[in-house]
């Protein structure tokens, strides 16, 4: 508490667009957000949530704050670190809803740390907007929760675009059937290898080197090697961030260079531009967004301008979306209660940075992206489950 | 063997702290409850460690794998239709059988040994599990139950006057009287006929079983079970830690030892968020140096020196 008041103090006596932005703490929103800022998931939350809320914060601020029936209320964000443990994200979750009383808390981090936290959410009345939770069990879910959202997408979604990128590549005689299929094999990992296996069969495609590794594999050579052996006219890896830098590397060093080179998680992040330059012109990978829309482009400006880094071109302007989908609701329900809240939610579409959002019937966003390719150095949306402004995909010349 | 008056005196005070410990959900605080459920968490985990690591000094890591071994117990039999009940003495059974594997395997040797293996020990689990999902293609495990935290929280202050009893009586057995030789000198022991490797055996199987049930219980908590969760080795050090800030020479050691222990880094949490694994780190240190026998040394020691005073007075 002391905390608190200190940082409302400092607030007001210094002009500053910090997150508790100007205004005297007592009239603020109170937001609550919790992630990972140590353990496995930190690095992903540093890039794609993290920076957002901070975005957020300070949108909302600068614009003189969130309208509640008249009344412009600024946000104050109350962040806590969870260290990737949901039992640490349970209690912080706790303790945001009934020791800082939190007027809304934002959905947190990670798919396993969102379903642990999804009770709690649940017993206080939060609305809960999931931004980077990927699940293939959306309708027990969303049965059990019914405040619960999901903004990102699912797996057979995920790996269904991937086949069909492939097969419009195939289409335009670019590659053959012939795909050289890797995965990590962790959750994700294995559940989108399994959701790919019967769709690239149904699409007539060959899977003729299916392998898998562990998570935090180091050496990838064996991996890399032993899909270059087969000769593929596509190499598609189910990885996670560092081994998808690996892969990555390693297919440099041995050249594996087929017209369709594909890794997932990270693929989309602004360091693996960083990290490869050019070569990473023509790679696939998972997610996507509207890259030439104007709403990315404006969006991916300000993150840049107030939080000093680049968005990442996936989960980043969902993140955002998320959020506003939150803001939209306070404003359009008129109060802070968070039923009205709730239910606003449930019955209302929403215009966000990455398009209009619409629920289905288990209170998930059935239109998102699926493959995104870096070309001429940004990540651009080839394929999505309805989106509009994806670019057809290019083959992929080599890795100079 | 039969109980004296000091005994029936410390059964009845345990029994009436643990009943009024049952009585915090009803205070209707859900944040005291969730601070609850991790401080009899950790005091059944921290004293079920002490009851093998006290007496032997052998030091285990293995916490996460009988932990993490509990969890997906429940997790897979729930989704293949058991009732959650059988799932408890599932994972103690099954916790009891990897811990005498691993002891056959591992308490002949001492030492350093012993240490390097528990902690990979949960690795090890951890890595046959993922194969095992990547082998079947199945990926998280969810565990949607009507369990509620208070369930959870009442569930472990049972597990916590189970482990406390166990404890109690091992501590009054041949066996407890075997540990406490070979904690002082395993080779005396051996010469005086004990069998060292089975009394070690038999206390870890204890020890193990009971990691593994807390895991079982906290699954309805977690709902989502994946491995880097369920194993996360941060557990088997916390659980160390605060045994040993606790002092192991006691039964009722450890739990001195948790409750201030987590207090300390809900504090931590909630006013430094961004600096809790610094903090936990400064905090490491100030026990090691200043309370090196933990809570209890330190009660004990201001005990005698009160003792001494009134003699000289």
């Amino acid at each position: 508490m002391k905390r608190r008041d200190l940082f409302g103090l400092a607030a007001a006596l210094t002009v500053t667009t910090s997150l508790a932005g100007p205004l005297a703490a007592q009239d603020a929103l109170k937001i609550g957000a919790v992630g990972p800022k140590t353990g496995p998931l930190a690095g992903g939350a540093a890039v794609t949530f993290w920076p957002n809320v901070q975005l957020w914060a300070h949108d909302v601020n600068e614009a003189g704050g969130i309208d509640v029936g008249g009344t412009k209320r600024m946000v104050e964000i109350i962040e806590y670190d969870d260290q990737t443990n949901p039992g640490e994200t349970i209690k912080a979750v706790q303790r945001l809803a009934t020791q800082d009383e939190a007027d809304f808390i934002l959905a947190p981090y990670g798919t396993g740390l969102n379903i642990a936290s999804a009770p709690i959410f649940e017993r206080y009345g939060y609305p809960m907007v999931t931004h980077t939770a990927i699940s293939d069990q959306i309708e027990d879910l969303s049965g059990k929760f019914p405040n619960m959202y999901f903004l990102l997408g699912g797996a057979t979604g995920l790996a269904g675009g991937v086949v069909d990128v492939l097969s419009q590549m195939r289409e335009a005689g670019e590659i053959g059937s012939n795909v050289a299929m890797v995965n990590v094999a962790d959750a994700f990992g294995i559940e989108l290898a399994e959701a790919a296996r019967p769709q690239f069969e149904e699409a007539g495609f060959e899977i003729i080197y299916d392998s898998s590794y562990p998570l935090g594999t180091q050496d990838l050579s064996p991996v890399i090697n032993g899909a270059k052996d087969a000769n593929p006219d596509a190499f598609v890896a189910w990885s996670y961030p560092p081994d998808t830098f690996g892969l990555t590397e390693q297919a440099q060093i041995a050249g594996l260079a087929p017209k369709a080179f594909y890794t997932a998680v990270a693929t989309a992040f602004p360091a693996y531009a960083g990290r490869f330059g050019a070569a990473a012109e023509g790679v696939l990978g998972a997610g996507g967004v509207f890259a030439d829309g104007d709403a990315f482009k404006d969006y991916a400006a300000r993150h840049e301008a107030v939080t000093g880094a680049k968005p990442d071109f996936w989960a980043s302007a969902p993140a955002y979306a998320s959020f506003q989908i939150l803001q939209q609701a306070i404003e359009g329900a008129g109060t802070t209660d968070k039923a009205a809240v709730a239910e606003y939610i449930a019955n209302n579409d929403f215009d966000t940075i990455i398009g209009p959002i619409t629920w289905d019937d288990n209170n998930a966003n059935a239109e998102y992206w699926t493959v995104g390719q870096w070309q001429g150095g940004v990540f651009k949306g080839v394929a999505s489950t309805g989106r509009e402004g994806a670019v057809p995909a290019q083959p992929k010349t080599g890795w100079e | 063997m039969s109980l004296t008056k000091r005994d029936w005196q410390s059964i009845t005070l345990s029994a009436v702290l643990l009943a009024v410990a049952a009585c915090l959900p009803l205070t209707g605080d859900a944040y005291m409850l969730s601070i609850g459920i991790t401080i009899a968490m950790y005091a059944v985990l921290a004293t079920s460690w002490a009851l093998f690591s006290g007496p032997t000094h052998y030091i285990s890591l293995a916490t996460a794998a009988f932990f993490g071994l509990g969890t997906y117990t429940t997790a897979i039999g729930i989704e293949n239709g058991l009732n959650y009940w059988v799932t408890l003495p599932i994972a103690a059974i099954l916790g009891a059988v990897l811990a005498a594997l691993v002891g056959l395997a591992t308490l002949r040797l001492s030492g350093v040994y012993f240490v390097i293996f528990t902690l990979g020990l949960a690795e090890l689990v951890r890595q046959v599990v993922t194969w095992g999902q990547n082998v079947s293609g199945q990926k998280g495990l969810y565990v949607l139950t009507d369990i509620t935290e208070v369930h959870i929280y009442w569930q472990l202050l049972v597990l916590a006057g189970i482990v406390y009893l166990t404890g109690w009586a091992i501590g009054r057995s041949r066996l407890g009287f075997a540990l406490r030789i070979i904690g002082d000198d395993e080779e005396v022991a051996r010469h005086s006929g004990i069998n060292t490797s089975r009394a070690k055996i038999l206390l870890f199987m204890v020890s193990g079983a009971t990691a593994a049930v807390v895991g079982s219980m906290l699954a309805p908590r977690y709902i989502y079970i994946e491995p880097a969760l369920a194993f996360t080795p941060m557990l088997s050090f916390l659980v160390v830690i605060m045994a040993l800030l606790g002092g192991t020479g006691r039964l009722w050691g450890p739990l001195v030892g948790v409750i201030p222990f987590t207090l300390l880094w809900e504090a931590i949490s909630a006013s430094f968020p961004n600096q809790t694994t610094l903090l936990l780190g400064l905090s490491f240190l100030v026990i090691v140096y200043l309370l090196p026998r933990g809570f209890v040394g330190l009660i004990e020691s201001s005990k005698r020196k009160l003792r001494e005073r009134e003699a000289f007075a």
